[in-house]
């Protein structure tokens, strides 16, 4: 039924079901003694100050946005994988002119120095 | 009278209160084998995810020259894990003053049940599979992608700047990966010609030499050793465990977790390393077909073992390399995946691409 998502659908539930009881008998069974040094995030032994919230880098939202190119370009690319076997030259060379576009994409932001971790001053 | 009793009121019970009795015929009967066949997995992934801790600790140990557990039952320490979970559950739960309550519950849970899900495509043998999807192995790299909105949301939620920042960091490397793991896999794909686990594994059967690792020459070679670096570096395992180096970020986005909730990563990591593995066999080392083709063993008993054992061998593998090379730095590891794995992997692709439309 529903060509084997039905399945999935009942697995997903049962996973959070096996979470939920499980953290549900632990509950059951393990100690609760908060005190307010127990509450205080972590910071290898020292007090911590400000709230965890800090900015980070906006270099890992540039990782994301080439992350989001190049992974739509991966979905493009699965239906061709499923059909290439068996199809003539021009299936190929469709697809090789694809991946080559996207190719100078890579080949341009990795010039403009958004694949470096850390910022050189811009090339072009 | 008593016939009347039996006639009418016995009939009344058979008619109206039964199937509330039998509380489950409401659900259809294949409902009922599927929670079946879901409580079987869970088990074995309980098994398997304590197996491996286990695994992991005496491969580490005798990498480095000493023994592991030992003592705890008896032979080898067999029953650490199991003594590990026990210890975990009964921890106190300990969630941050300031931290995000309903988002820091709900992180472990996703972890889980993301990985969960992904068994439900791999092929025990032809026939025993949960459900053979015919787009298996793209519902499973969709799926791992879904693990970093856990890991992202656990280091967020923590209220500890370093949780976030191994959060953070372990998000960009994941996404990273995905990129050289989702073109490796559409270079087996390309030689298999459907996303049916099942049918990719038929494909390689009768023996070793169909398998699809030397089908393309070393341009398969090179692509099934993409796609295992890219599931070292997908489930956060050394040298690219930056996000839970001990060494440094203390556990980074797991690190307020304490009790049932930790080990819940711990099994999401250990389920996520047999899952890529299994992916790997599937894809390129023949699946469920053996080394060479036995006919008097039936397909019920060949099929299991020879996945199993090719699905461990690897993880074993993914354990040996964890305890011997060195971490890289995060910035190695982004050069890494965008200016060597990706550019290798766009060409190993256009070349296994033409190799496979040639040769047909």
């Amino acid at each position: 039924m529903f060509d084997g998502y039905y399945n999935a659908f009942w697995f997903l539930l049962i996973g959070l079901a096996f979470v939920a009881m499980n953290l549900f008998i632990s509950s059951l069974i393990r100690p609760s003694d908060p005190n307010p040094v127990k509450l205080t995030p972590y910071e290898c032994g020292e007090e911590s100050e400000g709230t965890g919230f800090v900015r980070f880098n906006p270099r890992f939202y540039v990782i994301a946005l080439v992350f989001l190119i190049f992974d739509i370009e991966t979905v493009f690319i699965f239906p061709w994988a499923v059909v290439l076997k068996g199809a003539g030259a021009h299936v190929l060379i469709h697809m090789m002119i694809f991946l080559s576009i996207l190719a100078v994409g890579l080949v341009y932001s990795w010039g403009k120095g958004d694949l470096d971790w850390i910022k050189q001053p811009t090339q072009w | 009278m008593v016939q009347w009793l039996a006639e009418n009121v016995f009939q009344y019970i058979a008619f109206m209160i039964l199937p509330f009795l039998e509380s489950w015929t409401w659900m259809p009967w294949y409902t009922i084998a599927l929670l079946h066949v879901a409580g079987v997995i869970l088990g074995v992934i309980s098994v398997l995810a304590m197996f491996l801790i286990w695994l992991e600790r005496k491969v580490s140990a005798h990498i480095q020259d000493r023994l592991g557990p030992m003592r705890v039952g008896g032979w080898h320490g067999w029953a650490q894990s199991i003594a590990d979970g026990i210890k975990l559950l009964l921890k106190e739960d300990i969630i941050p003053a300031m931290a995000d309550r309903p988002v820091f519950i709900v992180a472990p849970f996703i972890a889980f049940a993301v990985a969960f899900m992904s068994f439900i495509v791999l092929p025990f043998s032809q026939h025993i599979i949960v459900a053979d999807l015919n787009i298996g192995v793209l519902y499973v790299y969709g799926l791992s992608t879904i693990t970093v909105i856990a890991i992202i949301i656990a280091g967020w939620a923590s209220n500890n700047k370093w949780s976030l920042l191994g959060a953070v960091r372990s998000a960009a490397q994941l996404v990273s990966y995905e990129i050289p793991v989702g073109l490796s896999i559409l270079a087996g794909i390309v030689m298999a010609g459907s996303l049916s686990t099942v049918e990719i594994s038929m494909q390689q059967s009768g023996g070793v030499w169909n398998w699809f690792i030397w089908r393309c020459g070393p341009f398969s070679v090179i692509a099934a050793i993409l796609l295992y670096i890219g599931a070292l570096a997908e489930t956060n395992r050394t040298p690219f465990d930056l996000a839970e180096a001990e060494s440094e970020l203390v556990s980074g986005y797991h690190t307020e977790y304490s009790g049932f909730r930790f080990s819940l990563f711990f099994l999401a990591e250990y389920t996520n390393m047999f899952i890529a593995s299994a992916l790997v066999v599937i894809l390129f080392l023949g699946g469920f077909t053996g080394l060479v083709p036995i006919s008097f063993v039936p397909d019920v008993l060949a099929g299991p073992f020879w996945f199993l054992l090719k699905t461990l061998l690897l993880v074993f593998v993914m354990m040996w390399i964890r305890w011997t090379l060195p971490r890289l730095r995060v910035d190695q590891l982004m050069t890494t995946c965008w200016k060597y794995l990706i550019p290798i992997a766009l060409v190993n692709l256009g070349i296994i691409g033409l190799w496979t439309s040639i040769s047909g």
